[in-house]
């Protein structure tokens, strides 16, 4: 079965619209942000979390009322699908001298053994200090940032500048996409999100070079077109292959998030929004900067008469190719 | 040809084989992290200032009682941070001693002369580095000796992150405070000589003093003498022996058949030892764990080599002071930074939750596949199979630790890995398309896309090596996984696929492929 065999959409046609859809998103994320705050989880702020197991069901509220003695802003919600589960969210507690750290954590688990709401077993108890919070939050942006540079170089290299300026923006465009997409959904930034997003930096740029490296390919035998339609025919070149990878991977990471467990449905979901918004911003992102930035113009469309370009590009263009290749 | 495939399939059969030989038993040649197994993560800091304030105290101690075995009172001495101290008061005429005995002490410390008898003493920048570094690695050593002796299966305990922290590690720990008191126990033991008491107050001690600590002299506190609410000492600072003469400790029983720990010296220990007690016989000696007096018995006669500390102990708490003193002090007290406990039943469910997403991943793609590309998906399941199968036998082999991240890493290369052979299929469908042999379209396909291949997994390498950095524990599972997965995929998807399509088209005439 071959999809899209002879597929000849003019998807560059609609980069301003898509352009547009993008910014929509990311200005409705924006404010997401500004007003609601970007849930950030206990590595980075942190603070402890304690997941306990009840024989019986409970509600939350009678947890929540198990721990009016407990200072300060505590969290109360279910924790996974079964309703036996139950998550508590305690901010940091001054000092992380001694054994304090796990004071909250320990305070909390026995008010709730007083409160006498049947047996229960503790799953996980996770304290982090300020100290470590801190240091979490610079190391994962700096990661991020690096990674970033460190593709963009790579791609700079085996392909062209204004390439690589292309893929980077499709990156970043579906980092901010994913973390828009997590304030709107409420799930926090844990470690494991963080993950999940370096590992989009990867993978966005994976189909991104996919176009590019077609791109690469016709560019030498298609002298003549200008590069948007260049451009344009690779991505319908590909389209078959793109369309079909993102799916396994979106199988992939769609049984993740439904079988993986709780533990994981942050970093699963994250990974879901990164692979489609990967696929969509290889074909309008990536491409659409590269030509902006190539200023090549979209006058051209017709395959036949050599395009009426001034004399200077014709001559810079074979010295491009020769470089590119 | 043909030759050359039996050699591409010998080595394709001896990779599957040594693959599945390091790989068996699964559950016991894969590490497990603490995410799956259960059990306590720890970071904590060394307050290294704590050990560069007992160098300069001792220092600082040292020169004062110098300076007044020389006549020279209304000295005052005061500590200034952490690592230096200032003498005021010093008259002229004992300048030149304060300077003699500078001059001992400069290789470590610097010192300022001011005005009015004024001697400043700073620690040197390099020996204060020195000195932190020091500590924290016999910090280190000291918590790795207690880890051990309360018996964990292979306990991390390794120096992490910033300069002056340590990461521990106790898999299937279920009592984590027991184990954090016992780690960060100072268990420090001096045994000083009583000069009076014991009192019930601070202030009835000192009174015969002036209310003052005399020079050499200090007021400790403890529940020395077995009655009821605090007691408090005047003992000599300077200790007869402390933790670091003792050879051994042991639990015993004392007169009254309680728990107590018993000790014994080594050679110059014993001989300090000896010669207090034989010089001192019907004084109290205290004994002293961690500032607090534990008990005062009275020396009864000339004592070499063994002791006995009792007072109040349940047995578990005399076990546990055994296994700190066996270890040696710590040179400075710990700050807990970060802990993370998991209960083995979730490491228990999150295995299993991991190992179904897998199985699911893994049939739901391979049926994607079988429908897009016919016989040839059966090419690309049996190239993910080994693909999986070499990531596995390489983290075996390795020792590196799977985590649930990491099984997230592992189903994420079912799905990139899928990715290299669709590549590679959808050249070869374009190929045929165009009207090429069917040998060829497979050679080409496999020719063009190669560098691709190589392009796109460099990428995705580039991430996981700055993951690899950024993360610990679990989410460095996570880069393993991953970059073990991409590497694997390159071999599986080139070579592997390659030798199975040319297996199929061997010897035939065939015009058509399955694709």
């Amino acid at each position: 079965m071959r999809i899209f065999a002879n597929s000849r959409y003019d998807f560059i046609r609609w980069r301003w619209y898509a352009a547009a859809l993008s910014l929509i998103v990311l200005a409705a994320g924006a404010i997401t942000v500004a007003t609601r705050g970007l849930p950030l989880g206990i590595d980075f702020t942190g603070g402890t979390i304690v997941v306990l197991r009840f024989e019986q069901p409970v509600t939350e509220d009678d947890v929540r009322t198990a721990l009016t003695a407990l200072a300060g802003d505590k969290v109360v919600q279910r924790y996974g699908e079964d309703d036996n589960e139950i998550l508590i969210r305690l901010p940091q507690i001054g000092q992380e001298e001694g054994a304090a750290l796990e004071e909250g954590g320990r305070r909390a688990i026995e008010l709730v053994e007083q409160a006498d709401l049947g047996k229960f077993e503790v799953r996980s108890v996770e304290s982090v200090g300020p100290v470590i919070g801190a240091d979490l939050q610079r190391k994962g942006i700096y990661a991020t940032l690096a990674s970033l540079l460190g593709i963009m170089i790579y791609i700079a290299l085996r392909f062209r500048f204004t390439f690589a300026v292309g893929a980077i923006v499709a990156t970043l465009h579906d980092v901010a996409i994913v973390i828009t997409f997590l304030a709107f959904t409420g799930y926090e930034l844990s470690l494991n999100v963080v993950a999940a997003i370096l590992t989009i930096t990867g993978y966005s740029v994976n189909d991104t070079i996919v176009v590019f490296d077609r791109v690469r390919e016709n560019l030498r035998t298609m002298r003549r077109e200008s590069l948007y339609d260049v451009i344009n025919l690779s991505v319908n070149h590909v389209l078959g292959r793109t369309i079909i990878t993102s799916g396994t991977t979106l199988l992939a990471v769609l049984s993740l998030y439904v079988f993986g467990g709780e533990v994981l449905k942050g970093f699963a979901f994250a990974m879901i929004v990164g692979v489609i918004a990967g696929t969509y911003s290889t074909i309008y992102v990536a491409s659409a900067i590269a030509i902006a930035l190539s200023g090549r113009r979209p006058a051209v469309r017709t395959a036949a008469g050599a395009p009426p370009e001034p004399a200077e590009r014709r001559a810079r263009k074979p010295g491009r190719n020769v470089r590119v290749s | 040809m043909m030759k050359n495939l039996r050699w591409k399939f010998a080595t394709i059969v001896a990779v599957l084989a040594l693959s599945a030989w390091v790989v068996y038993p699964i559950d016991e040649s894969l590490r497990l992290g603490l995410d799956l197994k259960g059990g306590v993560h720890l970071v904590l800091r060394v307050n290294t200032n704590d050990a560069l304030r007992a160098e300069t105290e001792t220092a600082m101690e040292r020169m004062r009682s110098e300076l007044a075995k020389a006549g020279a009172t209304g000295v005052n001495a005061e500590l200034l941070g952490v690592d230096g101290f200032e003498l005021t008061g010093v008259a002229p005429e004992h300048a030149a001693l304060v300077r003699q005995l500078g001059a001992d002490i400069e290789g470590t410390y610097n010192r300022e002369s001011g005005a009015g008898g004024t001697h400043r003493f700073t620690m040197k920048a390099n020996v204060r580095y020195q000195l932190a570094d020091e500590t924290v690695r016999q910090a280190l050593r000291t918590i790795e000796n207690r880890v051990n002796a309360l018996g964990v299966a292979e306990p991390v305990v390794a120096r992490h992150g910033g300069v002056d922290q340590v990461l521990v590690q106790l898999p299937g720990v279920a009592d984590v405070s027991r184990a954090k008191e016992i780690m960060g126990s100072p268990a420090l033991l001096e045994l000083k000589l009583v000069e009076a008491g014991p009192l019930g107050s601070r202030e009835d001690l000192l009174a015969p003093h002036g209310g003052q600590e005399p020079p050499g002299q200090q007021v400790v506190s403890g529940v020395g003498d077995g009655t009821a609410g605090v007691s408090y000492y005047l003992v000599q600072r300077t200790p007869v022996i402390t933790g670091r003469d003792l050879r051994n400790a042991r639990p015993t029983l004392d007169e009254y058949n309680q728990p107590a720990v018993s000790f014994s010296l080594k050679p110059d220990g014993a001989a300090k030892f000896g010669n207090a007690t034989g010089q001192n016989v019907g004084r109290a000696l205290a004994i002293i764990l961690d500032g607090r007096v534990v008990s005062a018995p009275r020396i009864e006669s000339r004592i070499t080599d063994e002791g006995r500390i009792s007072g109040s102990f349940t047995q578990q708490e005399a076990q546990d002071l055994v296994l700190t003193l066996r270890s040696g002090a710590l040179p400075a007290s710990l700050t807990y930074l970060e802990e993370r406990t998991v209960g083995p039943s979730l490491g228990a469910d999150s295995i299993r939750a991991g190992i179904t997403a897998s199985l699911i991943g893994l049939g739901v793609v391979t049926v994607f596949m079988l429908v897009f590309y016919r016989f040839s998906g059966i090419n690309a399941i049996i190239a993910m199979g080994m693909n999986l199968l070499i990531l596995l036998a390489l983290m075996a082999y390795f020792g590196a630790t799977m985590t649930l991240p990491g099984i997230a890493g592992f189903i994420l290369t079912i799905g990139i890995g899928v990715d290299s052979n669709v590549l590679i299929f959808e050249r070869i469908k374009e190929e045929l398309a165009n009207q090429k042999g069917v040998r060829a379209a497979v050679a080409n396909g496999f020719d063009r896309v190669f560098l691709t291949i190589l392009d796109t997994h460099v990428a995705s390498l580039i991430a996981a090596a700055f993951l690899f950095q950024f993360g610990t524990g679990p989410i460095r599972g996570f880069a393993t996984t991953l970059t073990i997965g991409l590497l694997a995929n390159v071999f599986t998807a080139v070579f592997v696929s390659r030798a199975l399509f040319e297996a199929v088209l061997a010897g035939r005439q065939t015009a058509r492929l399955s694709i």
